[in-house]
């Protein structure tokens, strides 16, 4: 199937979602990779609160290149996903709707998909340039100082991926 | 003797780091609209598609095709007749590569130290630098942009004599395998087989400088690397890992001598985005 997806989704926009189903997605997303990951880690660890919103929200595995005078973002694909395993299952207990990278999940996280109700969705890696098209507005939430894996909120319009983990945890690798 | 100006050499980097991150080789972009025509199944097509269509846009707005825009290493075979002037070459490469990612708005992905700071250089340098010194008043440089993704699916392992050609099939087959939807396939694959453990991975990695439109000279290593071609688009792993034929555009084997006892085998992953350049001064 092929759904066009209004951000934040819902519980039930969710779980009509199957593995193999083409989305476009429109709204706000979160980017963060390993060294953010990280930091959100360390936050949870202390006890602190995170620098966004992670209730409903959709983090995008992506490091950016930078941008071009009157671009919002450079290139910016999907890194691979398998590398936030250790991280994931606490942001998805913690109100992660999804998330957006490449590659496999672990079983732990797909577990935590299936217990939360959420989505790993899976974009073309190495379509850095294509996907840079769907982000309309970049605005910087947390960790400048690490530059490209900095949290940055992303707007975006009909952001082309595909359903890669559903609610029940089919895979699309396994399809 | 000829005195070579390492400011040469300097610019040719900087200029080099900027164009492979934008452009397609020619031969690349053939073998993916070759294997959009023949895959079957409409999403492994369409990744396809969309890996033609970001080349474009890349090309057209001279922007990133992939955001990894790798870690840059430098192969510089430079002739016994060659006076370098003008500084240190080493300070002159990293200078080279940090101004082309800096103008060229790739991204800085290189951290100072592997284990502990683990702080961006924000200049994507140092680069890995291999020095070979050869006959002749030419100095030829090569530089490929590596992601990292792909890097990390890549494998060394110290196969025995007895493990024979079956033994490196299986070898390179089961990394592809493993590799997966991870290494952003379709995928270029360097292996080397011989020589030491060490330079074992190096010839790996120096396999993925062939254009993938050239195989292996010697007649043997030609028909393994077709062989292995075949049977890793046999895997069923696909573009992207959605299933189809094209999991691996090419296979480039490099060989060298061995030690009686030993039989050194290195995978090294490179997904479509391979890119290097080369350059005779
Ligand atoms: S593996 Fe290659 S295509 Fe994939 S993200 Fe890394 S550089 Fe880009």
């Amino acid at each position: 199937m092929k759904y066009n997806i209004k951000l934040p989704m819902d519980l039930e926009t969710r779980k009509k979602l199957r593995a193999g189903d083409e989305v476009y997605l429109t709204g706000i997303i979160y980017t963060a990779r390993d060294a953010a990951h990280k930091r959100l880690h360390e936050l949870r660890e202390k006890g602190e609160p995170y620098p966004f919103d992670v209730k409903d929200a959709i983090v995008y595995y992506v490091g950016p290149t930078p941008p071009k005078p009157g671009h919002a973002v450079g290139s910016a694909g999907p890194t691979t996903a398998t590398r936030m395993d250790p991280y994931a299952p606490e942001l998805l207990d913690d109100g992660l709707a999804g998330m957006i990278g490449k590659g496999r999940r672990s079983k732990e996280v797909v577990d935590a998909i299936i217990r939360n109700q959420a989505i790993n969705f899976v974009a073309v890696g190495g379509a850095g340039a294509l996907l840079s098209q769907s982000i309309k507005k970049a605005e910087p939430v947390a960790f400048e100082e690490l530059l490209s894996e900095a949290i940055v909120r992303l707007t975006v319009e009909d952001f082309p991926c595909f359903v890669g983990v559903d609610t029940l945890g089919n895979d699309i690798y396994d399809e | 003797m000829r005195d070579v100006d390492v400011s040469i050499i300097e610019n040719k980097l900087r200029e080099a780091c900027m164009a492979i991150a934008v452009e397609y080789s020619h031969d690349i972009i053939c073998a993916l609209k070759k294997g959009e025509q023949e895959e079957t199944r409409e999403k492994s097509k369409a990744a396809l598609r969309m890996l033609l269509e970001n080349a474009e846009i890349a090309s057209r707005e001279q922007i990133a095709i992939c955001q990894d825009t790798g870690m840059a290493i430098v192969w510089v075979k430079a002739g016994q007749e060659v006076h370098f002037t003008g500084g240190s070459l080493m300070e002159a490469i990293n200078r080279g590569v940090a101004a082309g990612y800096h103008d060229g708005y790739l991204r800085a992905s290189v951290v100072d130290d592997p284990l502990f700071d683990r702080k961006n250089t924000k200049t994507n340098t140092p680069a890995v630098v291999y020095c070979d010194i050869v006959p002749g008043d030419e100095v030829e440089v090569e530089v490929m942009a590596k992601g990292f993704g792909s890097e990390n699916k890549s494998k060394t392992k110290m196969l025995t004599p007895a493990d024979g050609v079956e033994g490196v099939k299986k070898f390179v087959l089961d990394a592809i395998r493993e590799a997966g939807p991870n290494a952003c396939p379709p995928m270029v694959v360097g292996v080397g087989v011989g020589g030491t453990f060490d330079s074992c991975a190096v010839m790996a990695k120096k396999a993925l400088l062939r254009p993938i439109s050239q195989s292996n000279p010697d007649e043997r290593y030609r028909q393994l690397e077709d062989e292995l071609l075949e049977a890793a688009n046999q895997l069923n792993v696909g573009p992207m890992g959605l299933h189809g034929k094209t999991t691996a555009l090419k296979i480039q084997i490099e060989q060298f001598p061995t030690h009686i006892a030993g039989l050194p085998c290195a995978v090294n992953i490179c997904c479509h985005v391979c890119r290097h350049a080369r350059m005779v001064i």
